[in-house]
């Protein structure tokens, strides 16, 4: 499986209460949701994202609430993945869970800028930043979250179970 | 080699007689937690799966406390959801409308969670649990969803960092001051996927109440968990609470820490977050002239009956400043007439302040204090981020309910040591 996008590049600590602020916690559908997604910080994004886009941000991305409704509304806004230096735990776990691919690394997540061209193969973790040349390897999952992932969430590896 | 005591508390639970850090397990959950908020997705998430049953009607608790009394129809929409779901599936701890209590400070008063127990909520302050001696996470709504019918959850065993705290607060130091020190001091990812783990002479000088908040915030530290040991006083107050058996654990003393803190309570201040991540703390000597335009005193971190007496001991015979809305929210129904008894509400109303059914409504910008644009709000709250509270030009300031209610009073951010 491969991402292939243009970079949104935020910095340290984006908090879900900017990806997806709580007054609009109400609404429960990743389409509604995806409408007021990352609007706090980037006015623009909604507006720019195309399907398929790429997130890139600095450590600690997604920190704050458990509300699943971030990872829901960035994956239903198109970004097909996010890379940061780290990620929150209780956001890595939602991302998983709800299929929005997610990859650790620390040297992409520095090096890569706003609007660079990437691709990224989740099979080998290899990173690319075809504007720049350059190429990175996140980390990889370990076998049991890869399980999660392939059967598209928890939910589909609980019902395959 | 030695466990933590969150690494004893889940080896138990996943039938292990040993586990190390960085581990995957699948532990047995005691309670599984949600909330008006994040339920209808879990409910949602549920009805894919092909066993829809759920594992145990007595060790699920659905709690409506964020958006309600509802604030609006998608709000009433959601609620509706829980509400039939609990009434379809028996669920024994549904709690709604003149039984609700913000979630986390309900659970333990119900006596729903006692030490040695594994839990998972979703809601990232899941974690004040650890108050108790129990494991406690925050998680999502489809984690929820999953446990709610195979009653287990997975989790990667975490190390730990060590807070040894010794000493004894000075006046006007309370947990909340404790804990912003910590988060101060290590960052808001200082303890990323690790437990915090609480220990020393000086937890003997620290409330029930004050443990709650700290165990609270160890989120906003980036903390899988917080947890203290289980003293005297966790026993009484298990006792007081629950008529559940608890077992007690307790670190092994070859037990592994990355790191261990020791913290002179005496020596702390009462503490403040900045705008806009709880890391930018200051102590309150060095916090300067910042005028207020509210005061939030409630929440999970801290509505509870510590939190109401010191607020009212600030607020006794004074007024709230001119051009300030202070804002007391009792966390639970329980707290509120407690609250009533002693005579608090009185003084909160007489000093100006307006008292409101336990919500989480103003702390996440939901309703009942939204900020707007260029305005100031200090806040006994967990997060101070951009928008939180309500319009992205508005500022939140963390504190104790002390400071607070002090600069409710004084209409800017203040000591208590100022009246």
């Amino acid at each position: 499986m491969k991402a292939k996008g243009h970079v949104f590049k935020y910095g340290d600590n984006v908090d879900t209460d900017v990806i997806i602020p709580a007054r609009y916690l109400n609404a429960t559908q990743g389409e509604e949701l995806a409408k007021h997604c990352m609007e706090d910080i980037d006015k623009e994004f909604i507006h720019k994202v195309q399907k398929g886009d790429i997130m890139v941000a600095n450590k600690n991305f997604g920190c704050g609430s458990s509300r699943e409704h971030a990872p829901l509304a960035l994956k239903c806004a198109g970004i097909s993945c996010v890379i940061a230096e780290t990620f929150a735990r209780i956001f890595f776990r939602n991302a998983i869970n709800i299929g929005l691919p997610i990859i650790e690394c620390p040297e992409a997540a520095k090096a890569i800028q706003a609007g660079d061209e990437v691709e990224v193969d989740f099979d080998s973790g290899v990173i690319t930043d075809k504007t720049t040349g350059a190429s990175f390897t996140g980390q990889p999952f370990p076998e049991f979250m890869q399980k999660i992932i392939t059967a598209g969430g928890l939910v589909n590896y609980i019902n395959e179970a | 080699m030695g466990m933590t005591m969150t690494q004893k508390i889940l080896a138990a639970r996943a039938g292990l007689p040993q586990v190390v850090a960085g581990q995957l397990i699948e532990a047995e959950l005691d309670l599984v937690l949600g909330n008006d908020i994040t339920s209808p997705v879990a409910i949602h998430e549920m009805k894919k799966m092909n066993n829809q049953e759920v594992f145990n009607k007595d060790k699920i608790a659905l709690v409506m406390d964020h958006f309600i009394p509802n604030k609006d129809i998608k709000s009433a929409e959601n609620c509706k959801c829980c509400r039939e779901f609990a009434c379809k599936h028996e669920i024994t701890n549904y709690f709604d409308v003149g039984e609700m209590g913000i979630e986390h400070a309900l659970l333990p008063e119900k006596g729903l969670v006692v030490a040695g127990d594994a839990v998972i909520g979703a809601d990232s302050h899941t974690c004040t649990y650890g108050a108790l001696g129990a494991f406690s996470t925050g998680v999502g709504s489809t984690d929820m969803a999953a446990a709610m019918v195979t009653g287990k959850a997975w989790f990667k065993v975490p190390s730990a960092i060590r807070f040894e705290l010794v000493g004894k607060p000075a006046k006007w130091v309370s947990g909340k001051d404790v804990i912003l020190h910590i988060i101060g001091m290590i960052g808001v990812d200082g303890a990323l996927y690790k437990s915090m783990e609480f220990t020393g002479d000086g937890i003997k000088n620290l409330t029930m109440d004050d443990r709650f908040t700290i165990c609270n915030m160890a989120i906003e530290a980036g903390g899988k968990n917080g947890i203290f040991p289980v003293d005297d006083l966790a026993i009484q107050y298990m006792k007081e609470h629950s008529k559940r058996e608890f077992t007690i654990y307790e670190a092994d003393e070859d037990a592994e820490y990355e790191e261990t803190y020791v913290i002179d309570l005496s020596q702390l201040k009462p503490t403040v977050s900045f705008p806009h991540l709880p890391e930018n703390t200051r102590t309150i000597d060095q916090v300067g002239e910042i005028p207020i335009d509210q005061a939030v005193i409630g929440s999970c971190t801290n509505g509870r009956m510590d939190d109401m007496r010191a607020a009212a001991q600030v607020l006794k015979g004074r007024k709230v400043a001119k051009g300030v809305r202070c804002i007391v929210i009792p966390a639970t129904q329980a707290i509120y007439l407690q609250a009533m008894r002693e005579g608090l509400l009185e003084i909160f109303i007489e000093a100006g302040a307006v008292v409101s059914t336990p919500t989480c409504g103003p702390c996440l910008g939901g309703y009942m204090g939204i900020l707007a644009e260029g305005e100031r709000c200090i806040s006994t709250t967990n997060r101070n981020f951009v928008g939180r509270m309500g319009h992205t030009g508005s500022e939140i300031y963390l504190a104790s309910p002390a400071v607070a209610a002090a600069s409710a009073v004084l209409g800017r951010i203040a000591c208590p040591c100022e009246l």
